[in-house]
Parts: C-alpha cells; structure tokens; sequence
C-alpha cells in the first residue's frame, strides 16, 4: 500500500491526478508528490522500520510507490560512519559522513531510480530513459536491466570512460550525443516529449526526485531517531539538498521525530558550476544559469531545476553554500581516502572541500554535530586523481634494493606518509 | 503549430530591453509568460512560445544574438 495522494504544485498548489506529468499546466511550475500522513502516521513506526529490510524498501510507507513494483538491487541503509579523524583534521568535534558510495551502480543516484523504476512499471511503461553525465546512467541501465525492462540512455560524446562501460555493461541502448552539453538538453528534452517512455528525470521525476529523502529517513533512523545539527550535501539541481531536509519534516510530521528538525542545511558547489552557490553569496533567490566547466561532472548543472527551492531551504533552516576550486576538490577527495578510508568521486570531494571552507569561516561551528554526505564512489573518476597522488615506490625484487628505495622515498614524501614500519 | 517552454534569463543591461515583445513582431509566434521575477541582479521570465518548430528555433537564435540566455523552463534535463 502507498499513501501519496496527488501532485501538487510547488508554485501555484494546484493539484493533478497520480500520473506520469511533470509540470503545472497554469503557472509551468513542478509538481511534488503529496501525501496522506496521518494514514503513514498509523501505519508505519519505529518497530515496524527496524523489522523491514536492510534497504530504502523499509521506508515504504514513506515512498511514492507501490512496493509490489519495486526493483531491488539492495539499495540503500548504507554506513552512516563516525569519522573523527576527519573531524580533527577541519576542526569539528563530531562529524559523520553517509558513505553512499556503497550502493549497488556506487552512487545515490540508485535511490531515486528504485522509485522512478517502480512506479514507471506500476504506470505500465516497458522502457526507461535518462540524459545524463553518469552515475544516473548507471544507474538506469542496471535497473532495467534487473526488470528486463528496455532502456535508452543519453550521455554526451565525451563522458570519462569508466561512466561509459559502467553503463554500457548492463546492455541499454547507449547514445553519446556530439555536441555541447546545451545540445544534449536540448535533444533530450525533444525526444522526452515524443516517446513512449518514462524519463526518469522528466516525465516520472516528481515520484523519482522522492528517493533522496530516504538518506533523511537513514540518517535520522542511524542517529536513534533525531536529526543532526547541520547537514553538508553536494548541490548540482539541488533536488537531492531539498529532499534530504524535507524528509526530516516529514518524520516529525509522521511521529518518527519526537521534535521538529532544527537542522541547517549547506550545500556544496563546484566553482565550475555554481550557480546556487553564487546566489546564495549574492544574497538573491534568482540565481544565474553557467556554462559548467569543472572535474565534478556529477555536478555539473548550469540551469537548476531547484536552485531556487535549494535557496529557499537555507533560508528556512539557517544554512548556506559553499563553493571549491578544481583543486580544492582533488584535495578533498585526498583528505577524505586518508583520513576515513573512503574513495569518493568528484562531488565527494566538493563536498569536503566546502565543509572545510565552511568549518575554517565561522559558518559552521565546532560544536554542531555535522553529517556530510558523500554520494559517490571515486573508481568513477580516477582521471581527476592523474599525476595527483604519492608515486608508488618501484623497486627490483630484492631486499636491499627495496631498503634504499624505502629510504629516499620516506625523504621524498616525508616519513609519516611512508608508514610506520 | 508547436509548443516550447522555455526560460529567459536577462543580465542587468537587457532587463529594460523590450525582447519578448519584439519575438511576437519580428517573429511568427505568440509568446505566453506564465512565471517572472526581476531584480537589480538578473531577470528571468518562464514563457511558452507557439508556432511552427523552424520559427521557434529561429525565434530563440535571434534572442540568444541579443544576449538572452535560453534554457528549458524546468532546468536541465541532463543530471550526474
């Protein structure tokens, strides 16, 4: 059983019938699905959670979706991981960070595609599709390829190799758009009009954008149900900030939270592509669409489709935006494997850079326990690591050769980096 | 006839610069604003332009020559 009751609009609050639409007729602002939460209210509980299963499936009742439908690849309820190293290494007292880069296609992305995927076979739909740089195409592909489900899948002509084979594995139809990333938009928002599929991330994008807020639902469940001081996620549309924050208020609302969420949330932009970012430091709601030109392609989106309900959010709850250099990613993404053990792409790096920022600044406090959220896994993008990390020691197999080299290398790179031995 | 919805976004220097009503002169389409905002910063209007697709495109050529910066209404559809 699911509990949504309609689409609604996020500008004029007109609501539509359960259907696989996008978009307001009237004011052409996006709709959000809608819900019955004094039904959830009774049907779900704290019990009732802790006996499902160890996936975003547990949060059902939560989700926009007939569980019947569901394609299971084991997404979600992924580590939520006490990283004090980390924290001594910027400066806060305690800090976690959500490791989603454990999911089944190594991204968060596999959320919002378990719901897009359901509910597209609950409406009948026989093929999926997407346009992305991609952990969403990824994502996709494996997806229907666990349902047997045809999928059409659009990534620009240049994307970095291993995103191409970790789509093109699962068998979809793979198309690498030439052209500028205008012109993937552009082709893909055409042919999304024109074919009988559902697009994840237009025409089912209202039920598939409700995904995120499980990474609420876990972070709260993780902590023994209450909410963190201050949230720090990465923003490309800002979908993914705005329902992380929004599935906190929904727990209150349901009786998961005994108090409301006093949660700040700050996101995380790449400097190449930050449009929400800069509106924030600008002090405006408008922000101005960009070119993206950064090694986060994950996120790099030049026109967000909810940069502005991203900065509505910071104002609402407290928080802000941060932004990080091309390099100041790679270091984070270092900072992150050498103190946590945990190998993240670009937009991981993003995010610790701008946690960084924010805690060395004063808009983060030291004392506020703070979760960062690291939505990817660094095998995606090891060609922003090219030339960047310790060389390894290359020695002729013998043990005095290997002594010597030891030594100049402990010189070279100094002796705490070379280990303890 | 076609349909396309788009979003315009002007820099401080266009906002006082009649673009949308020239695009229904000089152009065969009738343009329908549904959202907008303005501020010192940047102006953005949300508007569906109707007519035939080649019209369109030339439409939106034009107002990206005079420096209107041309987007799906909804933002990006190409994600991470």
């Amino acid at each position: 059983m699911s509990f949504e009751t309609a689409l609604r609009c996020r500008e004029c609050g007109r609501e539509y019938p359960l259907m696989p639409i996008y978009s307001c007729e009237f004011c052409f602002g996006p709709l959000e699905v809608a819900y019955d939460y004094d039904a959830i209210r009774e049907a779900t509980s704290r019990d009732r959670i802790a006996a499902g299963p160890t996936t975003l499936w547990r949060y059902a009742e939560l989700l926009p979706c007939d569980p019947a439908y569901r394609v299971d690849l084991g997404t979600g309820f992924t580590p939520l991981l006490r990283a004090d190293r980390l924290a001594r290494a910027i400066g806060l007292d305690t800090l976690w960070l959500k490791n989603d880069t454990v999911n089944p296609t190594w991204s968060f992305k596999d959320r919002v595609v378990s719901v897009a995927i359901a509910r597209a076979r609950e409406f009948g739909f026989e093929a999926m599709a997407c346009a992305s740089t991609g952990n969403l195409a990824n994502s996709v592909a494996a997806h229907a390829a666990h349902a047997g489900m045809a999928a059409y899948v659009f990534i620009p002509h240049d994307l970095e190799e291993g995103k191409v084979v970790g789509s093109a594995v699962y068998g979809p139809t793979l198309v690498m758009v030439e052209g500028s990333y205008d012109d993937v938009n552009r082709l893909c928002s055409e042919v999304a009009g024109t074919r009988p599929w559902a697009f994840v991330n237009i025409n089912v994008r209202p039920y598939y954008a409700e995904g995120s807020r499980t990474l609420a639902f876990e972070v709260a469940e993780q902590l023994g149900w209450r909410a963190p001081d201050r949230c720090v996620a990465p923003m490309a549309s800002g979908s993914l900030f705005t329902k992380i924050w929004k599935g906190f208020q929904e727990l209150h609302k349901v009786g998961l939270l005994d108090t409301a969420p006093h949660t700040r949330m700050s996101g995380a932009q790449a400097a190449g592509s930050s449009p929400i970012a800069t509106a924030f430091k600008h002090g405006t709601f408008n922000f101005v669409p960009q070119k993206p030109n950064t090694i986060a392609r994950s996120l790099a989106i030049g026109n967000p489709a909810d940069g502005y309900y991203a900065l509505k959010v910071m104002e609402e709850t407290g928080g802000g935006a941060e932004l990080a250099t091309d390099d100041e990613i790679v270091a984070g993404m270092r900072l992150l494997a050498e103190t946590e053990g945990i190998f993240a792409e670009t937009a991981g790096g993003v995010t610790i850079a701008c946690l960084k920022r924010l805690v060395e600044s004063g808009a983060i406090r030291r004392d506020e326990e703070t979760v960062a959220f690291i939505t990817g896994g660094g095998l995606k993008t090891i060609e922003a690591l090219a030339d960047k990390l310790t060389p390894a020691v290359r020695v002729p197999a013998n043990a005095a050769a290997f002594d010597l080299a030891l030594a100049e290398h402990r010189t070279l790179v100094g002796a705490g980096a070379a280990g303890g031995a | 006839m076609a349909k396309r919805r788009v979003r315009f976004t002007f820099e401080p220097q266009l906002i006082k610069e009649p673009v949308i009503y020239r695009l229904g002169q000089e152009f065969r389409l009738v343009t329908n604003i549904r959202m907008a905002d303005v501020d010192e910063d940047v102006g953005w209007v949300v508007l569906e332009l109707e007519g035939e697709p080649a019209e369109i495109d030339r439409g939106i050529a034009w107002a990206e020559q005079q420096g209107v910066r041309v987007d799906p209404a909804l933002g990006d559809v190409v994600e991470g």
